[in-house]
């Protein structure tokens, strides 16, 4: 056990536990900021993983962006502010299938991999992911980008309710005046 | 450096999202818990950089930094959904959505002219 493995240990106990809370707690709010926990904990362990880059676009997005979208939506879905007891369905299936599915892959990788030992690599810094991006990645990326905008008008279409419905229902006056 | 410690922790991750995405009745911790399932993903791939000598190195890292980029545009696609779906029935419950085509007399509660319009969107599809 080196400092690296100890530290390994420790972040993902810390992720793994503050998901444990993200799937069970009874309280919406503290979900997402037990989300935030768990992510930034995941956060430090790519960058024990020398994945520089990743581990701070993880902060900027998951943390900064996905995590403050959430919170977003608990508020204006009128969560209530304390515990709540209609959050859970009935469990059974779900344990089975969750405890099925995590420990027997994590029953395949242990057997998989044993406690062998494995050197890191060198780091993943913004400049070399970023060479392999533009250089070897470039459809993919470029494909992402149109995912984005994809995503982005489909977001905008889902939430106005006045596209998209035939045009006798429509409201007398233009589409525009009304929102 | 122990590759089965970040490979299990990113296993046991997979399966708290799992047995989350099965288990809440709320559409937002529904997502919460996606979130969990794709970081885990992210985790092997970054885990995998390090253990596998691939051709092009840092494939694995590139690949996560594409599977954040999904991450964002499924989760504003998937709150829009949420939203619409509150702004519809007043709810978020998952199980409480209805499969089947809404009676047209009676719209549902706490909707405006959007309810009324899809209830006559859907039943001149119908007709």
């Amino acid at each position: 056990m080196t400092g690296v493995d100890v530290l390994l240990l420790a972040l993902g106990a810390v992720a793994v536990g503050a998901g444990a809370l993200v799937v069970t707690t009874r309280h919406l709010v503290r979900a997402g900021l037990y989300l935030v926990v768990c992510l930034g904990a995941l956060a430090g362990v790519y960058l024990v993983l020398t994945a520089e880059l990743v581990a701070w676009v993880q902060v900027l997005i998951y943390v900064g962006a996905v995590v403050v979208l959430l919170l977003f939506a608990v508020m204006l879905t009128r969560a209530p502010i304390g515990a709540s007891d209609d959050l859970d369905r009935p469990g059974w299936p779900a344990a089975l299938i969750g405890g099925g599915a995590g420990l027997g892959l994590a029953a395949l990788l242990v057997d998989a991999f044993r406690w062998t030992r494995v050197d890191l690599p060198e780091p993943g810094t913004a400049e070399r992911l970023g060479e392999q991006v533009f250089r070897s990645w470039v459809l993919p990326f470029e494909v992402l980008s149109v995912l984005l905008l994809a995503a982005l008008v489909g977001a905008i279409v889902l939430s106005r309710p006045d596209i998209g419905r035939p045009a006798a229902d429509r409201p007398a006056p233009a589409p525009g005046s009304r929102r | 450096m122990r590759p089965v410690i970040p490979y299990v922790t990113a296993a046991l991750l997979f399966g708290l999202g799992g047995y989350g995405v099965l288990r809440r009745r709320n559409a937002v911790l529904v997502l919460m818990a996606v979130e969990l399932m794709l970081n885990a993903v992210n985790l092997v791939l970054v885990t995998a950089d390090t253990t596998v000598r691939a051709q092009l190195p840092h494939a694995g890292q590139v690949f996560a930094l594409f599977v954040i980029v999904l991450a964002a545009a499924e989760i504003g696609v998937g709150l829009a959904i949420v939203l619409q779906l509150y702004r519809l029935r007043a709810s978020v419950a998952v199980d409480e959505v209805p499969l089947t085509e809404p009676p047209l007399t009676e719209p549902p509660a706490g909707a405006g002219t959007t309810a009324t319009s899809a209830g006559t969107t859907a039943g001149e599809v119908t007709r």
